[in-house]
């Protein structure tokens, strides 16, 4: 622990921040405006008091830095732990009770259907395409007027107010990843010296990294959108024609639907009795094969986002 | 840091790991009014005349956490002090718990210091 006592608000929230260093970036933004709130509430109820003096105080009762990042730390474990045990007892009491063995290899490439963030992943990436175009027309038409303004006197604010607005988006869009794809994105705006003049947040909003990655993010979110929105859909579709054919043949042939056109199954000389219940089965293990890849991109996405939108310079 | 102090502090903080949450939501119940972390802070240190045994910062993650449950309900306002603030609200469902808790809490406090008297039981 360091004997150091910061001299001002702003110094006790660097302090505070290095020393949560390593931490969750969104958990260090909570902390940073939790003491940020306090300390300035102390602030304005002691209009007669130094900063000095006030840090000193508060060491007692908000805590040191250190001390405050350790209680941070320390609660997002518990909450890991709360959000976590609930689900485990209640399975492993379900499979006791079943009396089946605990997951094999078999069972875990099946279970991904029972996982919610299978779907999740799906809803993502088939509403990315949307999302995407959007964000890109946004990002195009923004920085292309922009330029052309900036010529005359209103080009300056509106720019800055695009800018702006590329980081409310990439607030929206955090909110979005976090709901569907589960990754831990920050619930409250970036910290800024709110002692700062406006001319200061400017400044802060068009030199941080984060503003420029978010708007590189919604020009690429056109093509990983299109990406997504094709992978997921030729898959799930392609699954659902190698499961449908078979059946639809075997029902043509037993008589129970009149079913018009050419349904070609297997390779020449395979007499399609054969080939069916291959397909069948190839579109079984594919349906599934897709559900985990569609899984694994989601996953990879929420990591993406969150290095992009959150961590890109938060040191 | 004696080794007793080292063992007091250990149980000051597995106490309050309860304690806080239901200290929280007891004073949000009793509440006219939403409040922000630095009030319902500051009440309950003036409440407690300082035996309030963990730091004030620990109130914020266990406000979030209620919040999620459920407990209460937040809404962030602007404010001229410094950055926007949280004011959080008892719900319904928070006010139910609240009740439920405060018989466990009756029934712990009975026990405990019925033991610690030495009566028999």
């Amino acid at each position: 622990m360091s004997n150091y006592q910061p001299k001002n608000i702003t110094e006790y929230l660097d302090l505070l921040k290095t020393a949560l260093k390593g931490a969750d970036a969104s958990m260090v933004r909570d902390a940073l405006y939790d003491a940020e709130e306090y300390l300035r509430s102390e602030l304005a109820v002691n209009p007669n008091l130094s900063e000095v003096e006030l840090l000193e105080s508060v060491a007692n009762s908000y805590g040191s830095p250190e001390e405050v990042a350790e209680i941070y730390r320390d609660t997002e474990v518990t909450v890991q732990k709360a959000l976590h045990t609930p689900i485990k007892p209640a399975l492993k009491a379900r499979k006791e009770a079943n009396n089946v063995p605990s997951s094999t290899p078999v069972r875990g490439f099946f279970r991904v259907a029972l996982d919610p963030k299978t779907y999740g992943a799906l809803f993502y990436m088939l509403l990315s395409v949307a999302t995407g175009i959007f964000y890109f027309t946004w990002a195009v038409t923004g920085l292309s007027m922009s330029a052309g303004l900036l010529v005359l006197i209103i080009g300056i604010p509106f720019f800055i107010l695009f800018m702006a607005s590329v980081y409310a988006i990439s607030l929206v869009e955090g909110r979005l990843v976090e709901t569907l794809l589960g990754v831990r994105m920050p619930r409250r705006p970036l910290y800024q010296d709110t002692a700062s003049s406006w001319i200061d947040r400017i400044k802060a909003l068009l030199t941080d990294s984060r503003t420029w990655l978010s708007l590189m993010y919604m020009v690429l979110m056109l093509p990983l959108g299109i990406i997504y929105f094709t992978i997921s859909l030729t898959l799930l579709i392609l699954s659902a024609g190698f499961i449908a054919a078979p059946v639809i043949w075997w029902m043509a042939q037993m008589g129970w639907i009149s079913f018009y056109g050419q349904l070609h199954m297997g390779t020449g000389s395979m007499d399609p009795a054969v080939a069916s219940p291959i397909l069948f089965v190839t579109g079984i293990l594919l349906l599934f094969s897709s559900l985990h890849l569609i899984r694994a991109i989601g996953q990879w996405h929420g990591r993406f986002a969150k290095h992009v939108l959150v961590e890109a310079s938060s040191d | 840091m004696s080794y007793v102090d080292f063992q007091v502090k250990k149980l000051q903080k597995e106490l309050s790991a309860g304690t806080v949450s239901l200290m929280l939501l007891a004073q949000l119940a009793k509440a006219t009014e939403p409040l922000y972390g630095y009030q319902i802070a500051k009440q309950l240190e003036q409440a407690g005349e300082g035996a309030l045994a963990s730091k004030q910062s620990a109130l914020y993650p266990v406000l979030r956490n209620l919040d999620a449950a459920g407990l209460l309900q937040s809404e962030v306002e602007p404010s001229v002090a410094g950055p926007p603030r949280r004011y959080y609200q008892i719900t319904p469902f928070g006010r139910e718990v609240f009740s439920a808790w405060q018989v466990v809490w009756l029934q712990t406090r009975n026990l405990v210091d019925t033991v610690l008297e030495g009566a028999p039981l």
